[in-house]
Order: structure tokens, then sequence, then C-alpha cells
């Protein structure tokens, strides 16, 4: 669908969902898999891939994706490639909201490629995820400024998730390929890329091991040896939340380091 | 701003803030932070991430401090404290202070309702049956310290005491995020302190900015409160707790 901007270009907005419900004999049905150009969803035997039906997204496109995953249900959901934000001539920002539910015994997989920030593009990827006590989640973001040699535009990143009522994580990031601050030592401290990977109740979902047990034991043990990783800038941390959620933060100078370091243990 | 509320945000004032650095003895050790400008751009990061935090989550315990008696709107806070946290060392760094504070506090204003019933909960927490038990135990697995509120917290119902009102909570608290890294780092990297308070000199508007956007959450459910993240300081706040040698805490 089009909508006509005040200034004149049309803006694309946009939403698709998919529904994801478990059969009777423990495999999993798609009632609902509905996409809207840009957002076209394809359904393959490992996973339902979003592919983008055109270039983008550009400044002014509003998106809206929306996933539930029914009770003891499994879900995976890719992209095709990464995706390029691109500036609009009216400079306005480029949104992807993503709203996830996931019930009891449910699982979603959300693993797309990165959203690379050309110069002078404005993009927020904004995810709000509701998560029934027992549904577990593995959701990745991954941000890069700028295409290769490029001074990367302005990203904003906004996690939002609950967990059984309660808030597990409440993350945002905003930083922009042209600014000090987010460039310096505080933020991104010299990097271009940056994500993260939160795994909710991945012991639930059959990778073994007692809650918190395994976590607990990698956040002792990061990349690295202690003592040599201090004496330069670290690049990853495993973090286990204050609720039943890991989260892997990571900065990096090209995507394929951030994918790396991307990694539960 | 009272003189009470003057009080409350003085380095002074006995809550331990000495101890933390806020990240920047870690980023001097990466080498990250290494003089005056590399100072500033990681104080401007920090103003804008955990600042902006700090500021909104003190407004709003400032703004309910008087109003609220029971105890699950300072669970409900404190669970939104520790979604904005996902670092446990600076969980933990924030519940150290928030305890210290909550102290020195509690002598200097006894009879504050905010501080009486954030300690209250406090000690209703461990153990606790219900929701939230098997979080406890979990932590209490990997060793974390939850036995203090978190800072910012404690922060805004003292501010609250000291008669003073949520956009002065989140100013004490925007400045804080800024000046006890300013110390740290005249001391680990032995800079000219006249010329180092000139950083933060150069920053009092943006503390202003910060303060002011914090203060507007004051009055709105703590779920919308700013969650604004800086990916290095947590990777430094991690780093930092496994170094061998450490001056401060934090």
């Amino acid at each position: 669908m089009t909508v006509a901007a005040p200034c004149g270009r049309n803006l694309v907005a946009a939403s698709a969902s998919v529904e994801a419900v478990a059969g009777p004999d423990g495999t999993t049905r798609l009632p609902v898999l509905a996409s809207q150009v840009p957002l076209v969803l394809r359904r393959t035997p490992d996973a339902v891939y979003l592919v983008g039906g055109a270039a983008g997204p550009l400044g002014g496109d509003s998106l809206s994706l929306s996933i539930a995953v029914g009770a003891g249900a499994r879900l995976r959901v890719r992209t095709a490639a990464a995706s390029i934000a691109l500036p609009g001539l009216d400079g306005l920002e480029s949104v992807l909201r993503l709203s996830v539910s996931v019930a009891e015994g449910g699982r979603l997989e959300y693993l797309p490629e990165p959203v690379v920030v050309a110069r002078a593009a404005r993009h927020a990827t904004l995810v709000s995820v509701t998560l029934a006590a027992g549904a577990s989640l593995l959701l990745r973001d991954e941000v890069l400024l700028g295409r290769h040699g490029e001074a990367g535009g302005s990203a904003r990143t906004e996690l939002r998730v609950t967990y059984a009522g309660r808030p597990l994580l409440r993350h945002s990031l905003a930083v922009c390929g042209t600014d000090p601050a987010s460039l310096g030592p505080a933020v991104l401290a010299g990097h271009r890329a940056a994500g993260t990977l939160l795994a909710v109740n991945e012991s639930a979902a059959g990778r073994g091991g007692e809650p918190g047990a395994p976590t607990a034991g990698a956040a002792a043990a990061p990349v690295g040896a202690p003592v040599a990783a201090a004496r330069a800038m670290p690049e990853v941390a495993v973090l286990p939340l204050a609720g039943p959620g890991v989260l892997v933060t990571a900065l990096a100078h090209d995507a394929v380091s951030l994918r790396r370091r991307l990694a539960l243990p | 701003m009272s003189v009470a509320a003057l009080l409350l945000g003085d380095s002074r004032f006995p809550a331990g803030g000495h101890a933390h650095s806020g990240g920047v003895e870690p980023a001097v050790t990466a080498g990250t932070v290494r003089d005056l400008e590399t100072l500033e751009a990681f104080l401007r990061g920090r103003l804008r991430t955990a600042g902006l935090v700090a500021a909104g989550i003190a407004a709003c315990a400032c703004e309910r401090a008087a109003s609220v008696s029971g105890g699950p709107f300072w669970d409900d806070l404190d669970a939104e404290a520790d979604a904005r946290t996902p670092s446990p060392a600076q969980r933990e760094a924030s519940r150290r202070q928030g305890r210290a504070l909550l102290r020195a506090a509690r002598v200097a204003w006894p009879e504050a309702t905010g501080l009486l019933a954030i300690a209250a909960a406090v000690r209703a927490r461990p153990g606790e049956a219900g929701p939230g038990s098997g979080r406890v135990t979990s932590d209490a697995a990997r060793g974390e310290y939850r036995g203090g509120p978190h800072h910012a917290i404690v922060l805004g119902a003292a501010a609250a005491a000291a008669g003073a009102g949520p956009g002065a909570a989140a100013r004490i608290a925007a400045y804080q995020a800024v000046a006890g890294p300013v110390s740290a780092a005249v001391r680990l990297l032995a800079l000219d302190p006249m010329r180092a308070t000139g950083v933060l000199a150069r920053l009092t508007r943006e503390i202003d900015e910060v303060a002011e956007r914090g203060a507007a959450f004051a009055g709105g459910p703590p779920g919308d409160l700013p969650c604004a993240s800086a990916p290095a300081l947590d990777l430094l706040a991690e780093a930092h707790i496994r170094a061998e040698v450490r001056l401060f805490e934090s």
C-alpha cells in the first residue's frame, strides 16, 4: 500500500503477518502467512523467509511484521539478504516494527541478516516481544553503519521484551556514523557494526543443562583469557539477564566478525 | 534547587560514589580513554545512554516516592531497572551503590516514607515466595549481588526526601553520571583537574537537556522509561569485574 507523503512522494506502508500453531501430530502449521509488498514471506522447509519485494527500506517507509507462535509451535524466520536502508528525499526515517508473541511451550527463532544503514539514511527497528511463561526465543539484531568505506547514517534499534508479564529486557541503541559520541569510547568504541543475540529459555528448547547453569559458566569465562582481554577493547560479552535469558552483545568492524561473535556459548 | 538537594548531589555525601569510575577505569585500561578529548567523547556517550536512563528512573522514583507506599510499585520499578541493565556487573554496581546511598539517606532523612518503603521492599525480596522467587535462586546460583536497590531508584526517593521534585532528581542523576567518571579519570590519567572540570563545564547544557528528557517520564508508566544502551560500557563493565587489578569497583 502506498500513501501520499506531504512532499508528494509515495511512502510505502506495508504489513505482513505469520502465525504458527502446533498440530495434533507435533508438527507446526502456518494458518496465517500474509504478505504485502515489500514484505514478502516465503515458506521453505528450513524457515519462513522474509524476501525483499522492493529495494530499501527507503526513508519514510513504514513496515510492520507481526509474528504469533502458539503453544508448542516452533517457527524460524530469516531474511534472504541483508537489507540496506537508504535515505529518502525528505529526510524521513524508515521504520520496521516487529511485534512478536510466543505462547507457552512455543519457540521462535528470528534470525535476520543485518541492516546496513547507508550514508544519510535514518532507519529504526522497533521490536516488541511478549513471551508467555515457558516460551522460548532466539532473536538476533545486527546493524552496520555504512556500506564498505562509507560513513553510515543513523540507526535506532529498540528491543522491548516481557516474559510472563514481567519486563525481561528494555534495550535501545541509537547511533550515527558521523557522530563522535556514537563512535566514541562509551558506545561503539570505533566500531561500525553492533549486534545482539537474545536467548530466552534456551535450555527449555533442548540445548540441555540446568536453567542458568551453562550461561553462568560461560559468563565466568568469556572469549579470550580474562587478563589479556582487559588490555584491549573487549568486543563481545555474554550477559546473563536478571530474568530467564541471556544477551550476547558484540561490536565489530565488519559483518562477518560480528556474526562470529554473536554466538551462544 | 534546594540546599538539601545540593547536599544529595554533592560528592561528599557519604554514599560511596568515589569507589566507582562508571567504566572509565576499564576504558583507560583498554586504551580508548587516553586524554581530555577521548574523555569528553566518553562522557557524551555515557550521558545520553546511562545518564538518560538514570535520570528517567530517578525522576519516576521521585515523583512517586511521596504518594506510593506499598511494595508493588518499587518491585515493578526494580524490575524495569533490571531490564535496562543487561550486564550483571552493572546491575551489581548499581545495587551496591544503591545500598550505600540508602543507608546514608535514611540517616539524613529518617522520616522519608519513600526510603522506608524501598528498604522494606528490599528486605522482602530474598527468599520471597511467588513470582520472582525462581529468579532470586538462579541469581544466587551465579553469585549476583541482589541485596540492595538500584541506585537511581534510591536517588529519586532521596531527592523527594530532600524536598526536591523530579526535575531536580533527574538533574542530579544526569550530573552524577558524568561527574564521577571525570574525577576517576583525573586520578587514573593524572589529568589536570582544572582542565578536566572544564570538560564538565562544557557538558552542562547537555546534562540539563538529558535531565529534562528524563524528567519528562516522571509521571508515566515505568515500562515506558528510556532504555538507551551503550554497548561499549556493557563490554567494559564485564571485562572490569574480571580484571586482576582494579582501583575502582566499577
